[in-house]
């Protein structure tokens, strides 16, 4: 199919690409604009190692469609460093052990950022609940949840 | 995915019309379902109709109801205050499905029209399924079907609707506005989803239709909702069983009471001989269990999913006891 011009706003930077429709977010911002950061897991809505963020919202990027998002603001986990410093979430992660292999980590940054700008990251359940859409296969679940609890309340 | 042609609509008229021109398109909402139908190539459409900026995502309540726009996200409706409040089994029922990624996405028509979890309907070959090619059998009946349904079923589909929110809507009398060429109509929620004398038309929409808005009456009763999911995992899973209730109670005896249930037919299931028999009885659970047993009189289930048929009973008087899950 003819390909179709779409801009979209990754991290504050507009890229504008020649794309078929049927090309995910997911795959415009890795094989397109080459911005690896976000992973593919299950390329099918159920592993949230692809979440982004759109127009402020924690997405799975794997189950839309690129051109669908023609002007969007999309953040990616490149896009959560500020200057030299780690995200203030990227750091609690770090400090808690929150990872192994590393892979679902980019989704859950994501997902945490956002989890905790909704205001869902008051208590553990809660968190618990808020980033079950998020896998892990490595199992780092309770040093994820602690990371996410100490970002969310960084004097507490 | 196969190759597809992409349109980006901006109001029904223009959707509808474009549907009626080509049978063949799918409208995109949220995107939840159809991009993994049409990356199992369940669904093949030449041409795909991006609905998602058209203006009909307005969560209103007034005093008729509550008015939800096709389009409304379904985290979105969840997180409306009148929502929790006035109708808490739709937000308990919305929080429970998916992930906050979906639900960030996903609209509430497309979670009305997404179609079952059965795994020979997703199977990524093509195993016999009457929903997928009409005619190839049911592998469901004679294979894995411990989720399949108890009621409604038939010898060609034995598949469950998986919305939680739908079953909430059913309990609360919702009612879905549909735009086609001729106009609009008014479908009740409960006629909406058809059981499967053909598996493969899922619902009462003509060609060329759409959803674009669901209403909910307003009611003391509604204030009263509740959902109770039940499932092999705490979070991020389809339902075994679930329930919406709603009861009114006076003098420790049911006045009012509606029920519906999830997870076990081709749409959600309202009881209402139970709810006739359920009023007068004295509100505790022996009593509740006594009236709502013949209701599961005419559930037929198969081998390997019998333990729903006990299951539902006691997720019934669960949720009209009060508890919550």
């Amino acid at each position: 199919m003819p390909e179709t011009k779409v801009t979209l706003r990754v991290n504050g930077i507009d890229h504008i690409i020649d794309i078929e429709p049927r090309v995910t977010l997911l795959a415009a911002l890795r094989e397109v604009i080459g911005l690896t950061g976000t992973k593919l897991g299950c390329d099918r809505g159920e592993c949230g190692a692809c979440t982004v963020h759109v127009a402020g919202r924690r997405i799975n990027s794997c189950m839309t469609l690129a051109v669908m998002h023609d002007g969007d603001e999309i953040t990616t986990v490149e896009g959560l460093v500020q200057g030299e410093e780690l995200h203030p979430v990227q750091a609690a992660f770090v400090a808690n052990d929150a990872f192994q292999c590393g892979y679902c980590t980019p989704g859950q940054l994501m997902s945490a950022t956002a989890c905790i700008a909704e205001g869902h990251a008051t208590g553990d359940d809660e968190i618990r609940e808020w980033m079950s859409g998020n896998l892990c296969r490595c199992g780092a679940y309770a040093q994820i949840v602690a990371a996410v609890r100490d970002a969310a309340a960084p004097d507490a | 995915m196969r190759d597809f042609r992409y349109a980006r609509i901006s109001d029904p008229a223009e959707a509808v019309a474009t549907l009626a021109a080509e049978p063949g398109a799918r409208l995109i909402g949220g995107g939840t379902e159809l991009v993994n139908l049409l990356k199992e190539r369940i669904e093949r459409p030449e041409l795909i109709v991006d609905i998602s900026r058209v203006p009909l995502n307005q969560v209103v309540t007034d005093a008729d109801g509550l008015h939800l726009g096709a389009l409304a996200r379904m985290s979105d409706v969840a997180a409306d205050w009148a929502v929790r409040t006035g109708y808490p089994a739709i937000a308990e029922s919305l929080e429970r499905s998916a992930s906050p990624q979906l639900r960030n996405m996903a609209t509430m028509a497309g979670n009305l029209m997404q179609r079952t979890r059965c795994p020979y309907f997703r199977a990524e070959t093509d195993l016999p399924c009457n929903k997928r090619r009409p005619g190839s059998g049911c592998a469901a009946i004679t294979g894995e079907h411990r989720a399949a349904a108890i009621f409604g079923a038939s010898e060609a589909c034995v598949a469950t609707h998986p919305s939680d929110v739908a079953v909430a809507l059913v309990a609360l009398d919702a009612q879905v506005r549909v735009q086609g060429v001729r106009g609009e109509r008014t479908v009740a929620l409960t006629e909406f989803h058809r059981v499967p004398d053909e598996p493969d038309k899922e619902t009462m929409l003509e060609a060329g239709e759409m959803i674009v808005g669901i209403d909910v009456p307003a009611s003391a009763l509604a204030g009263t909702s509740r959902y109770l999911k039940v499932r092999e995992r705490a979070s991020y899973e389809f339902a075994l069983v679930s329930v919406a209730s709603a009861v009114l109670v006076e003098d420790g005896a049911i006045r009012e009471v509606r029920v519906a249930l999830g997870g076990v037919a081709p749409k959600p299931w309202r009881l209402v001989e139970a709810e006739r028999a359920l009023i007068g009885v004295p509100f505790e659970p022996d009593a509740i269990r006594r009236a709502i047993e013949p209701a599961f009189a005419g559930a037929r289930p198969l081998p390997g999913n019998s333990f729903k048929v006990e299951l539902a009973r006691r997720t019934v008087v669960r949720a009209l006891s009060g508890e919550q899950s």
